[in-house]
């Protein structure tokens, strides 16, 4: 019994520790410790969630594996045991004769993980051939029998094109095709579907899931969402600050977490936010806005009409290109649109931002999803709140101080905070700072650009939180553009949907939240991952039945 | 080859020739600027203002300053480059012989300094860090910092003068047989190899480093592939257009720049031939070279962007 169970363990990892130096800046370098004391078994043919925020070691577990650290992350102690031997002990070159043969993997964007000067056919028969498992002839016809089963368009000739020819939801099939050429027993997956769009990965998620079950192959499957490891793994571990949290089958850890870490990741996405009748006026309307960049022809925003109410949340939702971000660079002034108005207070706004008068400037406010990089590094906390308040309404010396420990308790982070640099700050309190500087300037309108998209599920939650407190405290209005249908049920009053730059759905929450749906919006709402086994199955079910009525 | 890259090409070439003709109106306008004429030159002391004003109206030089370009640059592109003052022999004539001798020169250099050059870069990348790399860079640094005269100096003083195995002048003549100018230019070769060694090597290291960081080389290290076949087959591919474009500088270089390193070892080329005719102020020698030397420039650099183009799939192969 012992030994039978001992034949079909694939990977048996055992007190795993993993350390990395850092070199903070002005400081000895130090030693951190990023993965303590982890353990893990996979049998073959199973599939593994490890799952966690950054930082917590899912990834550096899983390329563990491979015997592999990014940059100067190093395994310091415990065994790593593959097909009953101590990957550990091989040296460099066992891993070289592992890596790409009995482990391959799959990277977050394949978009960036294929070299743009070769064809994708010699990069996805590159490890096969390299290992000497089977001629070129015979790796070649295997790739093309996995890109017909990851249902690619045109498996026989896909190979022949460049990546910059292939879309990246046909290049995340690729590459797990790559990982599956060359027959290996074991595939890390790292966040394989997060880089695209809601519509295209539960394609891919589903494509991902035959192919593994269809070829018998065990995955680690990384990844922070809980409702897509549901949908394909048989056991989910989770991770937090590289320490094991719980671990368990799937149906435990989504139905029964044991662990308050587990049950705070399960309910991430439960704020209560009842939506507001809208008022009488709106103080901001856009009106048949079309725009275009530069001098092309492609219309980026077609004829595009919402209204923005006192105090209310306005959220934009579309995949990536739809023209969210454009509608925010035509309001804000940055892209002045080639036809239709902005009007603000019942008056129209210069279309140029060059154009607009100051005071005009500080009502309309930005938050930008990367706020570490909207951030000055070299400027304190304090001088990035206090800029605004000296730029629009003249407040120096004490008086700006007072009011910047104002600004910085409303964001929960005290006065403190002031006197620190960005780089000392975690993703979450970046993105709190921001939040504070626009609300310096008082502005009737805050554009917060994908925000949370960046951020941890539970950081996110928080930020949320605390925009929905400042809009009652400040009666502030947000135009919130995301992509994430989840965090829009959240904060929503009114939503508008867009696709190709065109505004095709657009209304109060409830309303737009309620069938009947037009066709895109029905699609977007299917495709997000619900917290239920089985949920990719009936999702992909219901398409198929969709198409099969058009 | 599809249409998008041609035009890009073509807009490369026009682009050159523009630039070609900006550049000899400067030249050009530079020896207007000097004072004195070729009359004044050519009379030199005997002038008389009666026989100036002769020689002038003889040679055009009254004629307004564009009709004067015009001509000469009519005679450039038929491929008269005029007459030198000093010796009244045709310089197109004289030049084609020297220009010969350079490009031989500078071709042997190219040859050993070329792939030298981007095979210690790969070596460098490979050990990066380590021992190997901080000695091919100090190596190459030193040999860059140690101006061109001192390192033929040094090359003349061991193998011509010490171990007498190479000749420290380095006369070439018309028919001579190939291996014996081999020999004499072994040390002017040299010496160009060191100076632009240093440079190519260490462009070509930071080229391939900053590839060494993408996604794709990660991908490539998972598969398996040996270090050296990480960046030979991954990265190398990817550094390819800055490569191109630092090895054309240092071409031009080798052409351009040899003016030193020819005098020293007293060689026949461009270099020897116009350091002697500045000191005897043949401006029309002076204007031949010039616009010889930024024609090479010019193309080479040319060279070097048209194949940052074609190494680009992106745009060899549009979607």
């Amino acid at each position: 019994m012992a030994d039978q169970q001992k034949k079909s363990v694939l990977l048996d990892i055992r007190n795993l520790r993993i350390e990395a130096t850092v070199y903070p800046p002005g400081e000895p370098p130090k030693n951190i410790v990023l993965v303590h004391d982890v353990s893990l078994t996979l049998e073959k043919g199973k599939v593994l969630g490890l799952i966690g925020e950054s930082g917590a070691g899912k990834s550096t577990i899983g390329l563990s594996s491979m015997g592999y650290g990014r940059g100067g992350v190093r395994i310091t102690g415990g065994e790593v045991i593959l097909n009953g031997r101590d990957i550990l002990k091989g040296g460099k070159e066992g891993f070289r004769k592992l890596r790409g043969r009995e482990v391959c993997y799959v990277a977050q964007s394949a978009a960036a993980a294929f070299n743009p000067a070769h064809k994708l056919m010699d990069q996805v028969v590159e490890a096969t051939l390299l290992h000497g498992t089977a001629t070129r002839a015979e790796a070649e016809k295997r790739a093309v029998a996995l890109f017909k089963k990851l249902s690619l368009p045109n498996p026989e000739t896909i190979g022949e094109r460049f990546p910059h020819q292939v879309s990246g939801g046909q290049l995340q099939r690729v590459m797990t095709a790559m990982a599956l050429c060359s027959e290996p027993d074991l595939i890390v997956f790292d966040e394989p579907t997060t880089a695209l769009d809601v519509t295209t990965q539960i394609d891919v998620l589903a494509a991902i899931k035959d192919a593994i079950r269809d070829t018998h192959v065990a995955a680690l499957y990384i990844t922070h969402d809980l409702a897509v490891v549901a949908q394909v793994s048989d056991e989910i571990m989770v991770l937090r600050h590289g320490r094991l949290v719980e671990w368990g089958g799937t149906r435990q850890i989504i139905k029964e977490p044991r662990q308050e870490y587990t049950n705070a990741l399960v309910s991430v996405h439960e704020i209560e936010h009842h939506e507001q009748k809208p008022g009488t006026t709106p103080f901001l309307s856009v009106k048949n806005v079309t725009a275009a960049y530069g001098r092309s022809h492609i219309k980026v925003l077609k004829n595009v009409s919402v209204d923005i109410y006192p105090g209310q949340t306005l959220a934009v939702v579309g995949e990536s290109g739809s023209g969210k971000s454009t509608l925010a660079r035509a309001i804000t002034g940055l892209l002045p649109p080639e036809e239709g108005t902005v009007t603000f207070d019942g008056r129209p706004l210069a279309n140029r931002l060059a154009d607009r008068p100051k005071e005009d400037l500080r009502q309309l406010q930005m938050i930008y999803q990367m706020a570490d990089v909207a951030m000055n590094p070299r400027q304190t906390v304090g001088t990035i709140i206090g800029r605004p308040l000296e730029f629009y309404f003249g407040i120096r010396g004490r008086e700006r101080d007072k009011r910047v420990a104002e600004l910085l308790d409303k964001i929960e982070m005290g006065k403190g905070f002031s006197d620190r640099y960005p780089a000392e700050l975690s993703g979450g309190q970046k993105q709190r700072v921001c939040i504070a500087r626009s609300l310096a300037a008082k502005p009737k309108l805050i554009i917060c650009d994908e925000v949370t998209s960046a951020l941890d599920p539970l950081v996110a939650n928080g930020i949320l939180k605390l925009l929905l407190e400042l809009q009652k405290e400040e009666n502030v209005a947000y135009l919130f553009i995301t992509h994430d249908l989840a965090t829009v049920k959240s904060i929503a009053d009114s939503i508008a949907v867009m696709y190709r730059g065109e505004v095709v759905r657009y209304g109060a929450k409830s309303k737009v939240l309620t069938p009947p749906f037009d066709a895109y919006t029905d699609l977007l709402l299917s495709s997000v991952p619900e917290m239920e086994i089985g949920w990719l199955e009936k999702a992909i079910k219901g398409r198929r039945m969709a198409s099969a009525g058009n | 080859m599809s249409s998008p890259i041609l035009k890009l090409i073509a807009q490369r070439i026009a682009l050159g020739i523009v630039l070609l003709l900006a550049v000899s109106v400067l030249i050009f306008a530079g020896t207007q600027i000097l004072p004195g004429d070729v009359a004044q030159a050519i009379l030199g002391q005997s002038a008389t203002p009666v026989s100036l004003a002769n020689l002038r109206e003889q040679l055009g030089l009254n004629d307004p300053a564009y009709l004067r370009y015009f001509r000469w640059l009519g005679g450039v592109v038929t491929g008269d480059l005029g007459t030198a003052m000093s010796s009244g022999q045709d310089i197109a004539t004289s030049i084609s012989g020297r220009l010969w001798n350079t490009l031989f020169l500078a071709f042997w250099a190219a040859v050993v300094a070329v792939p030298l050059a981007i095979i210690l870069g790969l070596i460098a990348v490979r050990y990066r860090n380590g021992w190997v790399d901080k000695l091919i860079s100090g190596l190459a640094l030193a040999s860059t910092s140690f101006p061109e005269f001192f390192i033929g100096y040094v090359l003349v003083y061991f193998f011509a003068v010490k171990w007498q195995i190479f000749p420290g002048i380095s006369t070439v003549y018309e028919g001579m047989p190939f291996l014996e100018r081999m020999q004499a230019i072994a040390l002017p070769a040299t010496a160009l190899t060191l100076v632009v060694l240093a440079h190519m090597m260490r462009m070509t290291r930071a080229a391939i480093l900053n590839v060494m960081q993408s996604a794709y080389v990660e991908t490539a290290e998972l598969k398996g592939l040996s270090a050296f076949n990480v960046i030979r087959r991954h990265a190398f591919p990817n550094a390819i257009a800055p490569i191109i474009n630092v090895v054309m500088l240092n071409l031009a270089y080798l052409i351009v720049g040899v003016v030193v390193v020819e005098v020293i070892f007293v060689y026949p080329g461009m270099g020897q031939y116009l350091v002697d005719h500045v000191t005897k102020r043949d401006v029309p020698v002076v204007q031949a070279v010039g616009l010889i030397f930024a024609a090479v420039y010019i193309s080479l650099n040319i060279i070097a962007d048209i194949a940052a183009i074609v190494a680009n799939p992106r745009l060899r192969h549009p979607k």
